[in-house]
């Protein structure tokens, strides 16, 4: 177990270490909703192979259907009352 | 303070947060080497003494239960707040909006059934295998959700307001105290796990914690469901009304 | 090499930081902030790794066998849940500010009168 566990941690590490400065760099809206997303599931990717089913499991639920509705409901809005204005 | 003048301010100060977070780390003991005893003493007594094979739910919900009931309070006072915020005058529930195709509207209806099933299922089992109150809760709201992407605003609406969302919420939240109340009844301390553990491994196993496990569940599908009303009516009211 | 964890959970922690004072944008803003959120989540699981130990769960895993630190997790996951209300929160103020604002970019925002 350790011997497999080892690549797949560095290249879940990479990952994350990726995605963070790619939301941040994003500046168009909805591409940062499927950013994040992307980041989400890569954070589950790294949860499971800590050994930590239960945290990959509450971020799963909440990245996929949580994220997105919020964060799509706030910019349709911004974009309407920048509109009226 | 213009964004040039921000970015010259706070590079100086995230180099020294740098900095210090590196002098931190390696005061760490090395990445893997864990020594706290808390861990390694939890992995070794939980299941025995009180007979629930997801040592992380065990401690969740019976070992720290009261650092729990502080994050379903967070929850609760968050809904609150968005309520208040997002509060219109101009709202008007009947509007009507339906999903056109069939094929999605009875299909998306049948799987929203389902996904509440399977959102019991995983807080259900929380003692068991991975799962418990808080993820089962969130997985239980969004099924529900899917009533308003699969099948039309007023389908969700019936579910999706506050008479309804409001009482079920606070039962959540007041049956967490509550069942610590009833500890504290019979003589022992806020949120003991009173009755027997019961056999590991099986639905049957938690005592007192499993209702605890139950009312967090409650609490946060009721919270989450609120969160998507609230949100849904500020956006999904005036496009119907052909205002944006 | 052991160290690598925690310099991501740094990394990620001061990336989010720099996005959150130099964004153009509430909504973006608001996302930033939840990047800083998650590199503390990666930090405190990183802590409780046990090198080879599995998942703290032992539904048909015999008693005593390694595994990785319960509680970290049991601090992750309701944290989780809850990150979402609070940007849920951020992003309903963004909102009112919008709407009286007209704008949701940080350096146009007037300051506040009264």
């Amino acid at each position: 177990m350790i011997g497999t566990l080892v690549p797949l941690q560095s290249v879940g590490f990479a990952l994350v270490a990726l995605g963070a400065p790619a939301i941040v760099l994003t500046r168009d809206l909805l591409r940062l909703v499927i950013v994040n997303g992307f980041y989400g599931l890569v954070l589950v990717v790294l949860f499971v192979v800590y050994g930590a089913p239960d945290v990959a499991l509450s971020m799963l639920v909440v990245s996929t259907v949580a994220y997105p509705l919020v964060l799509l409901v706030a910019i349709s809005r911004v974009r309407s009352h920048g509109r009226e204005t | 303070m213009s964004r040039r003048a921000r970015i010259v301010v706070v590079l100086p100060a995230l180099a020294g947060l740098a900095a210090l977070l590196a002098w931190s780390f390696t005061g760490l003991p090395g990445f893997g080497s864990f020594r706290g005893p808390y861990g390694i003493l939890l992995n070794r007594v939980a299941t025995p003494e009180r007979h629930m094979t997801n040592v992380v739910n065990a401690t969740t919900y019976d070992y720290r239960s009261f650092d729990t009931m502080g994050e379903e309070f967070i929850l609760f006072a968050a809904v609150i707040g968005i309520v208040l915020l997002l509060r219109e005058d101009d709202r008007d529930r009947r509007a009507e909006d339906r999903v056109r195709s069939e094929m999605v509207r009875s299909g998306g209806g049948l799987t929203v059934g389902i996904g509440v099933l399977v959102g019991l299922w995983v807080v259900a089992f929380g003692f068991v295998t991975p799962g418990g109150g808080f993820q089962g809760g969130v997985a239980v709201a969004s099924a529900v959700l899917l009533l308003f992407a699969a099948v039309g605003y007023r389908a969700w609406s019936t579910l999706g307001n506050e008479t309804v969302l409001d009482p079920i919420e606070g039962l959540g939240a007041g049956g967490y105290v509550a069942v610590g109340l009833a500890a504290l009844a019979s003589g022992l301390p806020f949120l003991t796990n009173v009755l027997g553990p019961g056999i590991a491994g099986t639905l049957w196993s938690g005592g007192s914690a499993a209702f605890v496990n139950w009312s967090a569940g409650i609490e946060v599908a009721a919270a989450m469901l609120l969160l998507y009303a609230e949100f849904l009516e500020a956006h999904a009211v005036p496009v119907m009304r052909g205002a944006s | 090499m052991s160290f690598l964890p925690y310099a991501v959970a740094g990394w990620i922690c001061l990336v989010g930081l720099y996005g959150v004072v130099t964004s153009r944008n509430l909504v973006h803003l608001a996302v930033c902030l939840t990047v800083t959120q998650s590199s503390t989540y990666v930090l405190l699981l990183a802590v409780g790794y046990v090198r080879g130990g599995g998942p703290p769960i032992f539904k048909g895993v015999k008693l005593g066998t390694s595994a990785v630190d319960p509680v970290v997790q049991a601090l992750s996951l309701t944290d989780i849940v809850v990150s979402v209300t609070v940007l849920a929160l951020i992003l309903a103020l963004a909102l009112d500010v919008s709407r009286h604002a007209g704008t949701v970019d940080p350096a146009e925002i007037a300051g506040m009168h009264g």
